[in-house]
């Protein structure tokens, strides 16, 4: 009898302020210990909360950019714990009335259909600090810069069926936050984070199964492998007669395995209610329609945009992962009207994305811009080089040797083109080739290549590709 | 020793009639002299107090300053004030020292006041009668044998003793007109939102209310209106422009229509204090106010519905005292449970552990919806018996407390009863309004307090008739007598 996994996700995206979401502190990584925590970070007495307006306006960009409704009213309400990293005593966060509510997003499977994964609610809430373990001789010690730092908690429906979905979605959502400028999903710096509930049932049936939390999903492979390895320790619970226990479980990477963090019994009571600080937050529609005014056009709108260019679904997927690819797409479009837009694709998602990734850079910091780019792909398409060509002076582009016509000339890549020095280089070839050509004439096609490349070799590559094959057809009868 | 007030001392300042030197140090000793029979002081800052008033001194000799410059002023210890004890009644904090000034303690210094030091309090504000500070009961000056009320107790004694013309108080449940009613002052608290809680020690947010004890309605007005107005370090600041209550005090009462609520008088009032209330509602008809009935038909609700909301903000509130930062941090803990559990133990007194076991119960699961939603309904409809009462009359009048002041010890066994001595103030602070307390003759020689409450951010009506009201009585004016006082010191000097 074969399983069924049903998985939803709590994705944490830090959203990309300058100060904290209550107080005025600053939110860049990696500082020294404490020195980004002020008095309301610290949670002294007398001190009050205050909303970041900006974290508000985020909060809002995402719930348009996922068709959510933005909650004209939310609340926020207190989380009641004790913990060290925990200044307060209590997380400000949203429980019963979040900011954002519904919406969904889609992801593409491998069979290349798509599947619209339901968005529950994204709500606004603040960090805790860190606990530093090591290195205080049997002490811990803490860092509060992080405490405050606002994050919206994005939690999904359970509607995914299988770890490759769970990640395909978490992809999605980062490729999002990402694009509407609300995050900078820095996963290595936990800027953007995820739980997984996973629970298992017999294929065809309704009813949900007993599911465990997995927390400290720090990246897509993690994710993936925690919830495989989930999903198996479940299927093999039940199928040994055992029973799946509801609790937290902790991934871990090194071990590749998820234990027990604790169960639902040892589950903290967080005795929320609405915070007394704090005013409830409404969003008026003029707010909503100010921010909607600023959203960007969505990846999937652009990505539908580029098929109508002519440009493969595939293509166009990849060329909006990131905005900032995009953008530099249809700069290199924009500056050269005359190249084909698949071949643009190609060069983006080719050559340029090989190069970046070698040298570790994003596009924005391309040796190569868009407007370079398009320079050398206008030398291909009026055809003064071959694509072949192109490709070196592409490399030596990106080498600072200068700008494409400048390689070109200094190079001599130009094309030949006059088809008097042509016939010439392929009558010096044919002449030196007599048993090539004899073989050839006697119904050996495959040697037509042999001339090609003979002819390409004399010319250092330069000849038109196209004007060869003509004279050359012609001149081997 | 004559009191005085800070209108009259302002007069005398600017005309240089007396420095700011003068007073603060008139208050010093006085302070010095007196207050080992009362406990009203948990710190002095005298060398602060001096040269702030030797600053003061300066800008009055150049013409300058307002209405306030060079007043000594205290505060009461729940005010955060940089780089100055602020202990909030508990041992919990009894070291901890404010890195920064509360707000109102901003404003004050800004108009030029001079902080003479920090006055008793129960403990974490957690109390009615000034017995639940860890630094000792504060005396009643009209009675060494009996509680001045709470928690702004050691503000109250300090103020009828004349030891300071003025201190600022709190009010989350009557913490500044029950005791001013129970030593014969006035004390006034504005609407929730008038004046900025930042660096006000948390007791329940949704009702803390910084406010003052002074001798008169116009020095509330006075000082209130250098204190309010909106502050962004408060989300639940209001951002509405401040009145000109000194000048607002002065309209004539002629066609106010002042609310009686029967529900104020009834069996468990005291007789004579309710005879001394309503004779105070006589003078103000004679005074040209028209005195109605109105009604408050779920006042009762307001204690238990007080005895939920409040624990419960409390609890959370007060979680950030675990030793962890800052505070009481106990010695000899064997783990992180341990280190909290004997922290918070040993540093929080009985009444706030009872208050934040109160308070976690109502908010925990299963229990949240029976306790804590049903308290927010009943403040609502108590909200709402006010707002209708209010469409009818300008101001409510009645007792602030139901007995004259008690005797220390009396009710510190029986916690309800303890309670019930807020019974007229607490609806006030549910429906987030102004109130003030004023001197209104005595019963059995101990001082009663006549109570006016407005709608939410009419300060200035309630200080209006209040003013009007001591403008036509002198029980504003009785000061107790100095010499048990000064023998109670003297015999504590000698059993020493």
């Amino acid at each position: 009898m074969s399983w069924e996994p049903v998985i939803g996700l709590e994705i944490h995206a830090q959203l990309a302020t300058r100060s904290k979401i209550f107080s005025g502190a600053a939110t860049a990584y990696g500082a020294p210990p404490n020195t980004q925590a002020c008095l309301v970070d610290l949670g002294y007495p007398g001190v009050l909360p205050v909303l970041n307006a900006e974290a508000v306006r985020l909060a809002v960009r995402f719930g348009l950019a996922i068709g959510g409704t933005v909650a004209p009213r939310s609340i926020f309400a207190r989380k009641n714990y004790f913990y060290p990293d925990l200044p307060k005593g209590y997380q400000i966060s949203q429980y019963e009335l979040p900011v954002v509510k519904g919406g969904s997003v889609e992801i593409l499977l491998d069979d290349g259909s798509r599947k619209t994964v339901r968005l529950t609610r994204a709500h606004l809430e603040e960090d805790a600090g860190k606990s530093l373990h090591e290195s205080f001789q049997g002490l811990s010690g803490i860092d509060l810069n992080r405490a405050g730092t606002p994050l919206l908690e994005i939690v999904s429906e359970p509607d995914m069926r299988s770890a490759k979905e769970a990640a395909a979605y978490m992809r999605r959502v980062h490729q999002l936050v990402r694009w509407i400028g609300i995050c900078d999903g820095n996963m290595q710096e936990g800027s953007f984070r995820c739980d997984a509930n996973v629970s298992v049932r017999r294929a065809g049936t309704d009813k949900l199964g007993t599911r465990t939390e997995i927390k400290n999903l720090n990246s897509f492979r993690f994710l993936e492998r925690a919830i495989l390895h989930e999903i198996d320790r479940q299927i093999e619970v039940i199928e040994d007669g055992g029973r799946i226990v509801q609790e937290t479980r902790l991934y871990d990477p090194d071990r590749d395995e998820t234990r027990s963090m604790r169960s639902k019994e040892e589950a903290n009571d967080y005795r929320y209610f609405p915070d007394p600080d704090l005013l409830p937050l409404e969003i008026d529609a003029a707010t909503l329609d100010a921010v909607r005014a600023t959203l960007p056009e969505l990846p999937d709108r652009r990505a539908a945009r580029f098929v109508t260019l002519g440009i493969p679904a595939a293509d166009a997927a990849q060329l909006t992962l990131e905005r900032d690819t995009a953008d530099y797409f249809e700069a290199v479009l924009a500056a050269a009207p005359a190249v084909e837009p698949r071949v643009a694709a190609n060069w983006v998602n080719g050559d340029l994305a090989a190069a970046l990734n070698d040298a570790g850079l994003g596009i924005t910091a391309s040796r190569v811009g868009a407007a370079a780019l398009a320079a050398l792909l206008l030398r291909v398409a009026d055809n003064t080089i071959s694509g072949k060509i192109a490709k070196d002076v592409f490399a030596a582009m990106w080498a600072g040797e200068g700008g494409a016509d400048d390689i070109i000339a200094a190079r001599g890549l130009r094309q030949i083109t006059d088809s008097g020095a042509l016939e010439a280089a392929i009558d010096k070839v044919i002449a030196a080739s007599p048993n090539q050509l004899a073989e050839y004439r006697a119904g050996k096609d495959k040697l037509f290549g042999y001339f090609v490349g003979q002819v390409m070799k004399a010319t250092g590559g330069k000849a038109n590709p196209q004007q060869l094959n003509e004279l050359l057809r012609r001149k081997l009868g | 020793m004559e009191r005085q007030t800070i209108a009259a001392l302002g007069r005398a300042l600017r005309a240089r009639e007396v420095s700011s030197r003068e007073l603060a140090s008139a208050a010093l000793e006085h302070i010095a002299r007196l207050d080992g029979a009362l406990n009203s002081f948990i710190t002095v800052t005298a060398d602060q107090a001096l040269t702030a008033a030797d600053a003061a001194d300066r800008r009055l000799a150049r013409g300058e300053g307002g209405p306030l410059t060079g007043i000594p002023f205290a505060w009461k210890d729940i005010f955060c004030t940089r780089g100055v004890r602020t202990t909030c009644g508990s041992k919990m904090l009894a070291n901890f020292v404010a890195p920064y000034d509360a707000a109102a303690v901003e404003r004050l210094h800004a108009a030029g006041i001079v902080s003479i030091g920090k006055t008793n309090m129960d403990e974490f504000a957690m109390g009615s009668s000034n017995e639940t500070s860890w630094f000792g009961p504060v005396h009643n000056p009209w009675d060494l044998e009996r509680s001045p009320g709470g928690s702004s107790g050691g503000s109250a004694a300090a103020v009828a003793a004349g030891l300071i013309s003025a201190a600022s108080g709190t009010d989350t449940g009557g913490s500044i007109r029950q005791p001013a009613a129970l030593v014969g002052i006035t004390g006034f608290k504005p609407s929730y939102g008038r004046v900025s809680r930042y660096g006000m020690i948390a007791f329940a947010s949704s009702l803390d209310q910084a406010g003052v004890l002074t001798l008169t309605a116009e020095d509330a007005a006075l000082l209130i209106e250098a204190m309010a107005g909106f502050d962004d370090r408060d989300s639940t600041s209001a951002n509405l422009p401040v009145p000109a209550y000194a000048t607002d005090i002065g309209k004539s009462l002629a066609g106010r229509r002042i609310g009686v609520p029967p529900e104020f008088f009834e069996p468990g009032l005291d007789g004579e204090c309710g005879a001394r209330v309503r004779e105070a509602l006589a003078v103000l008809e004679s005074l040209g106010a028209q005195v109605v009935e109105v009604s408050l038909p779920h006042l009762s609700l307001s204690v238990p519905t007080y005895y939920i909301v409040a624990p419960a903000e409390a609890s959370s509130n007060l979680a950030r005292f675990d030793g962890v930062r800052f505070g009481h941090r106990a010695e000899g803990a064997t783990s992180l449970e341990d280190l909290y559990k004997k922290s918070r133990q040993e540093g929080f007194g009985p009444e706030v552990r009872r208050r934040l076991m109160t308070g976690t119960y109502v908010l925990s699961a299963g229990y949240f919806d029976a306790y804590y939603l049903q308290a927010q309904k009943a403040r609502e409809l108590i909200a709402a018996d006010f707002r209708a009462a209010f469409a009818k009359v300008d101001v409510i009048a009645g007792p602030t407390a139901p007995t004259p002041a008690f005797r220390l010890g009396e009710k510190t066994d029986d916690p309800v009863q303890m309670y019930l001595n807020d019974i007229y103030t607490i609806a006030v602070n549910l429906a987030g309004l102004p109130g003030i307390s004023v001197p209104c003759g005595f019963a059995r020689g101990l001082p009663v307090g006549l109570q006016l409450i407005g709608p939410a951010f009419g300060e200035s009506a309630v200080l209006n008739v209040a003013h009007q009201y001591q403008l036509a009585t002198d029980w504003h004016s009785k000061a107790p007598p100095e010499a048990p006082l000064v023998a109670a010191v003297a015999a504590k000097g000698r059993s020493r």
